[in-house]
């Protein structure tokens, strides 16, 4: 009953308020309406394009997507009523939007892959670029993959214990002006330019006279990496209900226990999928890499002495070279980097699934 | 095993706002005895002072002594963890382990303590969930996570968690608010066991409830928004439903309070 009054007062056009509609029902567009409206659309945004002589397909696909936001809101506001067609708008950005950030994403994907693939084979991951030319259609990514899994594996093993701990500090200890100023200075850490970081593992390394090596590289990639795992678990941690909590401590059990026993074992999915996202940051980082770890063409998998390489640095020497060649050598390595990023993110994927808490009967 | 808590003079803060102020008061080993009043009077929280979870609020402080058979649990030298272990609590919403079995929530207490043997676990698992009269529903399924249980096992579930670690003391807060009165009457009947072992006391807003369950009741009352609750009195639950001493008690039984 109240429902029924409650969808009648809804149902009300805005515009003549006082007038409450004879009958629950009114005139609807059909379902396939949006994908009708979506066809004109584009119809009508090629024919302009063609019509105008415009070169760029992204213009057509913009006058197009501007068309059918206007279109669907018209036709919905004649056939049906205002509110509708707001509703109808609304819906209708939010599928542009969606559209305009996945299509540039499947079309880097596409370009990637379509470039890479050719090149990306079992001699491509298994040789270095040790006595390779420019010209040679040879060479391959072996000693830039190590070089990225060392100074990557080194970063995370320093920063994700710190920066999940500094978490658990923050949420479960911490108050007062201590806790405000890590958190500040994590929140300026977390926009840190990479550039920056190295140049700070720079100076040091001038001014103990070190050499470069992995192990520098992967300093470096520490700072970038720490602010981004605190943040992520944090919010992972304040997702724990304070019941869960509760129950523990009202059972006799150490606040040290609680955290380690029933806070962390809730959470771990999330943090797992946090510190996988981290490592995929940091992974791409380029620039402290030619800074710290130099660049080789040489296999060294000796992350504490010599210079080693890594996939970005790689893409970037190889692109600089110039030839046939080094660009195919590029995409495939940049291949690689995007597959290497992808494997973890969907084994992150699995731990929290794996790990998340149960509801089956 | 059972003990006898002694209250006297308790006041508690939130900050600088004080929810209770100076509560004085006896309850009996072997018996339930029932905290009613309004909303907002400092029932919860008083019942959280009992095993020192009042001050894992933040913010939150206690002035005042509760002797558990003559040990002052505010004392200077006194371990709030090894209090909770002594007073244990059964919450108003079921709360289960989410990552844990129904097994491993039962023996949470022990397992997260570390003071257990492993060959003695199933033996003590099976006799609280017996006690909470919650075996025959779940022992075909105890590897099977505690979260998929119905409102009403899951805090049978609790039950049998708070008194696998043997407490002398079970404070219970509102526990059958969320639940239907077929769970309900589970676990009223539970409390009727339970107090053959356990010092019980309960928090409740349904006066049925306190009636039929208690032995003792307890009712608190504060004098207006914003200002601390306190005990009214407290007495045996017959006296209070039938002739209550004091004129607020009897209006708020009868519904003529306010």
């Amino acid at each position: 009953m109240s429902q029924a009054a409650n969808t009648g007062i809804q149902e009300r056009p805005a515009a003549t308020a006082s007038a409450r509609p004879s009958s629950l029902s009114s005139r609807a567009l059909p379902r396939w309406a949006p994908l009708a409206f979506a066809a004109v659309a584009i119809a009508l945004g090629v024919g302009t394009g063609i019509a105008a002589g415009w070169q760029s397909r992204t213009q057509w696909g913009l006058v197009s997507a501007l068309l059918f936001l206007v279109i669907s809101y018209i036709a919905t506001s004649v056939v049906e009523n205002r509110r509708q067609a707001k509703d109808r708008l609304a819906t209708s950005v939010v599928w542009v939007c969606f559209l305009l950030a996945v299509v540039p994403l499947a079309s880097l994907l596409w370009t990637t892959v379509s470039h890479g693939a050719e090149r990306l084979d079992g001699y491509f991951l298994t040789h270095s670029m040790a006595g390779v030319l420019g010209s040679e259609p040879t060479g391959g990514v072996y000693h830039a993959l190590i070089g990225t899994l060392e100074q990557v594996g080194i970063a995370t093993l320093i920063s994700a214990p710190i920066g999940m701990l500094t978490a658990v500090y923050l949420v479960e200890y911490g108050k007062g002006a201590l806790a405000k100023a890590v958190t500040f200075f994590v929140d300026v850490m977390t926009g840190i330019p990479s550039i920056v970081a190295g140049l700070f593992i720079l100076s040091i390394m001038l001014m103990t006279k070190t050499q470069p090596s992995g192990l520098m590289g992967a300093l470096a990639l520490t700072i970038l990496m720490i602010p981004v795992v605190v943040r992520s678990t944090e919010e992972m941690l304040k997702l724990v209900p304070n019941e869960l909590r509760e129950a523990s401590l009202a059972l006799g059990v150490p606040k040290w226990r609680t955290i380690l026993k029933v806070v962390l074992p809730t959470a771990i999915g999330g943090i797992t999928t946090g510190v996988m996202l981290a490592i995929a940051r940091i992974a791409g980082e380029t620039a402290p890499i030619m800074l710290l770890v130099f660049g080789s063409q040489l296999i060294n998998a000796n992350p504490f002495q010599g210079a080693q390489s890594s996939l970005p640095f790689y893409i970037w020497e190889q692109y600089k070279v110039g030839t046939d060649q080094s660009y195919d050598r590029a995409w495939a390595a940049a291949l690689v980097l995007i597959a290497f990023v992808m494997i973890l993110n969907l084994v992150a994927r699995g731990i929290a699934r794996w790990k998340a808490p149960k509801t089956g009967r | 095993m059972a003990k006898r808590i002694d209250v006297s003079g308790l006041s508690a803060y939130y900050g600088s706002h004080l929810a209770i102020e100076d509560i004085s008061m006896t309850v009996e080993p072997r018996s339930v005895t029932a905290f009613i009043g309004p909303s907002g009077c400092g029932k919860s929280t008083f019942l959280r002072t009992l095993n020192r979870m009042h001050e894992v609020t933040p913010g939150g402080r206690v002035e005042g002594k509760v002797l558990l058979d003559d040990e002052n649990l505010y004392g200077a030298n006194v371990d709030p963890v090894t209090v909770r272990r002594t007073v244990g609590m059964v919450f108003q919403r079921p709360n289960p382990f989410p990552t844990m079995s129904i097994f491993d929530n039962v023996a949470a207490g022990l397992k997260l303590n570390g003071s257990y043997k492993k060959s003695q676990l199933p033996d003590i698992v099976e006799k609280s969930l017996r006690g909470a009269n919650l075996w025959n529903e779940v022992k075909d399924r105890l590897n099977k996570p505690g979260s998929g249980l119905s409102g009403g096992q899951q805090q049978r579930l609790c039950i049998a968690r708070a008194i696998a670690v043997e407490p002398d003391v079970l404070l219970m807060d509102e526990p059958c608010s969320a639940l239907d009165p077929i769970s309900t009457l589970a676990i009223e009947d539970l409390i009727g066991e339970l107090k053959e072992r356990f010092t019980i006391v309960i928090v409740t807003h349904n006066m049925q409830q306190a009636a039929r369950v208690s032995d003792r009741t307890a009712f608190f009352n504060l004098a207006a928004v914003g200002k601390p609750g306190k005990l009214i009195e407290i007495d045996e639950t017959e006296r209070i439903f039938s002739n209550p001493s004091v004129q607020a008690t009897e209006d708020y039984i009868s519904g003529r309070f306010g």
